[in-house]
């Protein structure tokens, strides 16, 4: 899709960044959304099409790389437009460190494909779906041009720790269980902490946003609720508290 | 008149001057009697004035007529003080005019009865430029993406890059391309997309995006696999368990009455957990299939917190537990599915009745929340909160997010005593998706537990009251 016309004046340059950026997005997204089908169904094919695709974002941030590079240059923008500028050369970056990590979860899928089915598999799934979700409303917050929504999804980012920790125990307590399930377990593990990247990632992304559209960074601090550091192997044997539903 | 009064006077000079200039040559060889000759070019220049007055006027006429034909005038200044040949070109005009404007106006109808039928095509349609700029969208298109469409570039609303892929394919190959995307907002959809380049000007090429959402039969071949997973999966053991009960009665057991007593038991309670299990993954599978329509029907609240309350009186008393409902007053009625709402809050009092402290209180409450979780989908209108506490032990903080996962269960052995299937807040969970409301969860271990449902109010019902804040838990 390069369509490499002359570009005639400042407005449609920023307006190209844009579309690139959206475009970026666009794939970046496809890209987990798959990943995370591939893992799912446990589709090798889909899999390697992931691997094989991370190539283009690869390409796409150079190019936006390269554009932002020229456009502060040879416009030397101000104030908004200025914004808007950095503020695409760090959220390319962003996107281009999610489209990693989506490949990543990829090649895990592919390498955890010759193991049995284990159960935590689903709460990887699932934690990826929250992920996704708050990686979508932090783009539709780019392409609207919207603070508030970029700031409900950063508030989001905390769901994404919470099932973090909570699929990290999981898998902690399935490696004890059995040996055999180590192998397995430490894939999931890695692509668990991939997707809680992810997330961090898609919260920058909305930090970002936030400053891009209102000109202020965002004070508050990042709720983290990923508390993995501090778990104890020892309590886990501990039965749970409450049934679940 | 004055600039056709002036047109006259240029005029009568450019041809009466070489005249009047011959005349007097003429004059002044003698060839030409002075008086004579004067008289002859007076007449001359007063027949010739005459006649350039009636096609002046004529041609001042007809200026007028185009003008008010310019401007629509439906009965145009007539002339019939003008040339005969300069009338016929004027009711010439006027028939030109008046076909034009047939033309025009069968035109319109027709632009007119294609928008009527573009409006009512059921399929959400959208028309692109050559810029992939979105021209126009269709009723269907309009409520479906929920969002201003007119004048954004496509990719500002589908960003999915196989129909970027699609879309300059149609634009610049002339090639007509047919994808599948999914969305998720927040429920997940799918859509079949056609793009199609449309006849236009050469240069301007436009793109008619047709979109057909293919939700139904997606979701429906995947639940058939779901279903035969986890149905298989979750009824193998307490159906190992009965063969097994089976095999012992018609073997070992079989002249042991007080063990066959003691077995029938047991098998009664497997096979009941089976039936609870399947009719949860039945009702499971329906929700999730009608999970992208949204309900359009509205539900009081009180009736049905009450109405719940009510089914559960002998359960509570069983465990001495009581229900204390709690609605604020005038609240507004819900959007929803009667049926579902009543089956999301039978789970959720039935779960804190199982879990809940042995003479303790389950509380109801539903009030206009102050403030929507994060999870919320953003929508107009605001939004009923209801919420159930438990005085039970609580779950610990890292089982919070994943108790609506099917068959999670934060202490199997717990959940199998109290006949849970790991399905009850699972259906919550695709209940509430469906109404595109939220659910929270808060627990303290030892503190009691607190499940929050978010639906959003019915506006038609809606009188603003003022906003509560909510009970935590303990």
């Amino acid at each position: 899709m390069a369509t490499e016309h002359i570009v005639r004046s400042y407005d449609e340059e920023l307006q190209r960044l844009e579309t690139m950026l959206i475009r970026m997005g666009g794939l970046v997204e496809a890209q987990l959304g798959d990943a995370l089908s591939a893992l799912g169904r446990r589709d090798t094919v889909l899999a390697e099409a992931v691997i094989g695709n991370d190539q283009a974002i690869d390409e796409l941030h150079f190019d936006i790389d390269e554009f932002v590079v020229r456009m502060l240059a040879l416009r030397q923008p101000m104030a908004n437009d200025l914004r808007a500028i950095v503020a695409a050369l760090r959220i390319a970056g962003d996107l281009e460190r999610i489209g990693d990590y989506a490949a990543n979860i990829s090649k895990r899928t592919i390498a955890l494909s010759h193991s049995q089915i284990i159960k935590p598999l689903a709460g990887v799934v699932r934690m990826g779906k929250v992920a996704q979700q708050i990686l979508k409303e932090v783009l539709d917050a780019i392409s609207r041009r919207d603070a508030d929504t970029a700031k409900i999804a950063w508030g989001r980012d905390s769901e994404v720790d919470e099932m973090y920790t909570s699929v990290f125990r999981e898998l902690l307590t399935y490696m004890m269980e059995d040996p055999r399930n180590i192998t397995p377990c430490t894939h999931l593990l890695f692509m668990a902490k991939n997707i809680e990247r992810i997330g961090d990632h898609a919260t920058n992304i909305a930090e970002t946003v936030y400053y891009m559209v209102t000109g202020e960074a965002m004070r508050e601090r990042r709720p983290k609720r990923d508390t993995t550091s501090f778990t104890d192997p020892d309590e886990l044997n501990r039965p749970g508290e409450r049934g679940g539903a | 008149m004055a600039e056709s009064g002036r047109g006259l006077l240029r005029a009568l000079a450019l041809v009466l001057l070489p005249i009047f200039l011959v005349g007097g040559i003429l004059t002044y060889e003698g060839l030409l009697d002075p008086v004579a000759g004067l008289a002859g070019l007076l007449a001359l220049t007063l027949i010739f004035a005459l006649q350039a007055w009636r096609y002046l006027r004529g041609i001042e006429d007809l200026r007028r007529l185009v003008e008010a034909l310019a401007e629509g005038d439906a009965q145009p200044y007539g002339s019939h003080r003008s040339h005969p040949v300069l009338r016929e070109l004027g009711s010439a005009i006027a028939r030109l005019d008046r076909t034009h404007r047939e033309r025009e106006r069968a035109l319109t109808m027709l632009v007119e009865a294609g928008d009527t039928v573009f409006d009512s095509v059921p399929d959400p349609l959208i028309v692109l430029d050559g810029e992939s700029r979105i021209l126009s969208a269709n009723r269907a298109a309009r409520e479906s993406f929920r969002e201003p469409l007119p004048d954004r570039h496509v990719s500002t609303v589908l960003r999915q890059p196989a129909l970027l892929k699609a879309v300059f394919s149609a634009l610049h190959e002339d090639v007509l391309r047919t994808v599948e995307i999914t969305l998720s907002d927040p429920v997940e959809r799918v859509l079949s997309i056609t793009a199609l380049p449309l006849p236009a000007q050469p240069g301007a090429g436009k793109i008619l995006l047709a979109c057909h959402d293919v939700t139904a039969e997606r979701r429906s071949e995947q639940m058939r696999g779901d279903f035969v997973a986890n149905a298989s999966h979750e009824l193998r053991t307490p159906l190992a368990s009965l063969l097994g009960f089976i095999e012992t009665l018609r073997g070992p057991a079989r002249e042991d009455e007080e063990a066959r007593d003691r077995f029938l038991g047991i098998m009664h309670g497997e096979a009941q957990r089976m039936s609870r299990l399947v009719s949860d993954l039945l009702s499971l599978s329906r929700i999730e299939l009608r999970e992208h329509e949204v309900p359009s029907g509205s539900v009081e609240v009180v009736p049905l917190v009450e109405s719940v309350a009510q089914a559960f009186e002998l359960q509570a008393a069983r465990r001495s537990i009581k229900i204390l409902l709690d609605p604020a007053p005038g609240l507004p009625a819900v959007v929803g599915d009667a049926d579902e709402l009543k089956q999301l809050l039978h789970n959720l009092v039935e779960n804190a009745l199982k879990y809940g402290r042995e003479g303790g209180t389950v509380t109801v409450c539903a009030v206009l929340p102050g403030r929507l979780p994060a999870s919320y989908p953003r929508a107009e209108g605001g939004a009923v909160a209801i919420a159930v506490r438990d005085q039970g032990d609580g779950i610990a903080r890292e089982h919070l997010p994943r108790l609506t996962e099917r068959f999670y269960r934060v202490d199997p052995g717990r959940s199998k005593s109290v006949g849970g299937t790991g399905l009850g807040l699972a259906i919550v969970k695709h209940i509430v998706n469906r109404h595109r409301g939220a659910l929270t969860i808060e627990s303290e271990p030892g503190d009691g537990s607190v499940f929050t449902v978010y639906l959003p109010a019915d506006r038609a019902s809606a009188e603003p009251g003022p906003a509560e804040t909510l009970p935590r838990a303990g």
